[in-house]
């Protein structure tokens, strides 16, 4: 019984649809993670994160494991995880060719 | 068209700034590295494939010879995957470059030679001078062994640069043509569009073997050394 109550209580303070009763209002503008940060609250909220250098590493860190946890380092991984990465690594070389590549249009005049 | 033809071999920037270094890095993101006996299939495939290469390449080396296998295996990993790599479309490939080459290349054929001098000298000086040679041909044939010895990184470098530069040129020329032709003559760019297929195939296979016969002639040059 006391568990259902408090089960209840953590559902209430984390997925209510009224921002009254969130707990993600009562923690600092810092502390927020992207989801919970308001929309008025996001220019303070970039103008708080961490530029450093470390800090900024550590971004470049936590998107790489984020992605290699998910896709990569599972049971049953596929050849979704490293074709995806070489997907993007062609779209990232297309966009920075892409002024060369325009004159290569197939036109009828040039 | 000529001056098309060479713009994918130009140093990399975007909006002014170098971004050549982040290309070079970029392989090693798709090498993790093993955290657990049994990792995730990525890393067991690496994993089963730098073994089988490492007692194939390693086998005719003595004990000193092999303190060099990490550097012969990263090697092999490195020219692979940057070759490979370049084959996707669109990319810039480092090996291509003569500058980056050579920088692979001279440093570790001087290790392999000053390591023989080292360590034995006199067998290593005795390289200059086949067994059996007719007395009074042997300054002509010093002469002739020093300037092999020092044609060997150069002859590394351009052979690695050569093989896929002239590869990738191939490729952008027939695919130009195919792409020409099938406003001209639907067969002929047929017959075109195959043999661009057949020199895919061939460019993965310059891919690897390069690599291969790089660090395979490292090795080589260690052995005579140690």
């Amino acid at each position: 019984m006391k568990t259902k109550l408090a089960c209840k209580n953590v559902y209430l303070l984390n997925f209510s649809r009224n921002s009254t009763d969130r707990v993600t209002d009562k923690v600092p503008v810092k502390e927020k993670k992207l989801m919970d940060v308001k929309l008025g609250e996001l220019p303070s909220w970039i103008l708080m994160r961490d530029f450093t250098p470390k800090g900024i590493a550590g971004a470049f860190q936590r998107g790489y494991y984020r992605y290699y946890n998910k896709y990569v380092n599972v049971k049953r991984g596929g050849v979704a995880g490293i074709s995806m990465v070489l997907a993007a690594y062609v779209l990232f070389n297309y966009c920075r060719c892409y002024k060369e590549l325009k004159h290569e249009r197939l036109r009828k005049y040039h | 068209m000529n001056e098309n033809l060479f713009t994918s071999f130009i140093t990399p920037t975007m909006v002014g700034i170098p971004i050549v270094l982040l290309i070079i890095m970029f392989p090693s993101i798709l090498f993790p590295s093993p955290s657990r006996l049994i990792d995730n299939r990525l890393v067991s495939i690496q994993q089963w494939l730098v073994r089988l290469t490492s007692k194939q390449m390693l086998s005719t080396h003595s004990h000193k010879g092999q303190t060099w296998a990490l550097m012969l295996m990263s090697l092999i990993l490195f020219i692979g995957s940057t070759n490979l790599l370049g084959l996707l479309p669109h990319s810039f490939t480092p090996t291509t470059q003569l500058s980056m080459n050579l920088g692979m290349a001279i440093p570790l054929w001087a290790g392999t030679v000053a390591t023989g001098f080292r360590y034995k000298t006199k067998a290593s000086l005795a390289h200059f001078l086949p067994q059996g040679t007719p007395f009074p041909l042997i300054p002509m044939l010093v002469i002739i062994e020093t300037i092999s010895l020092f044609i060997q990184p150069v002859a590394l470098a351009v052979r690695l640069t050569a093989n896929i530069t002239a590869g990738h040129l191939l490729i952008h020329l027939i695919g130009g043509a195919t792409l020409t032709l099938t406003s001209i003559s639907t067969i002929t760019a047929f017959i075109t569009f195959t043999v661009l297929v057949l020199l895919t195939i061939l460019e993965f296979a310059v891919a690897l073997i390069q690599a291969y016969v790089f660090t395979l002639l490292v090795s080589l040059y260690l052995h005579d050394n140690t």
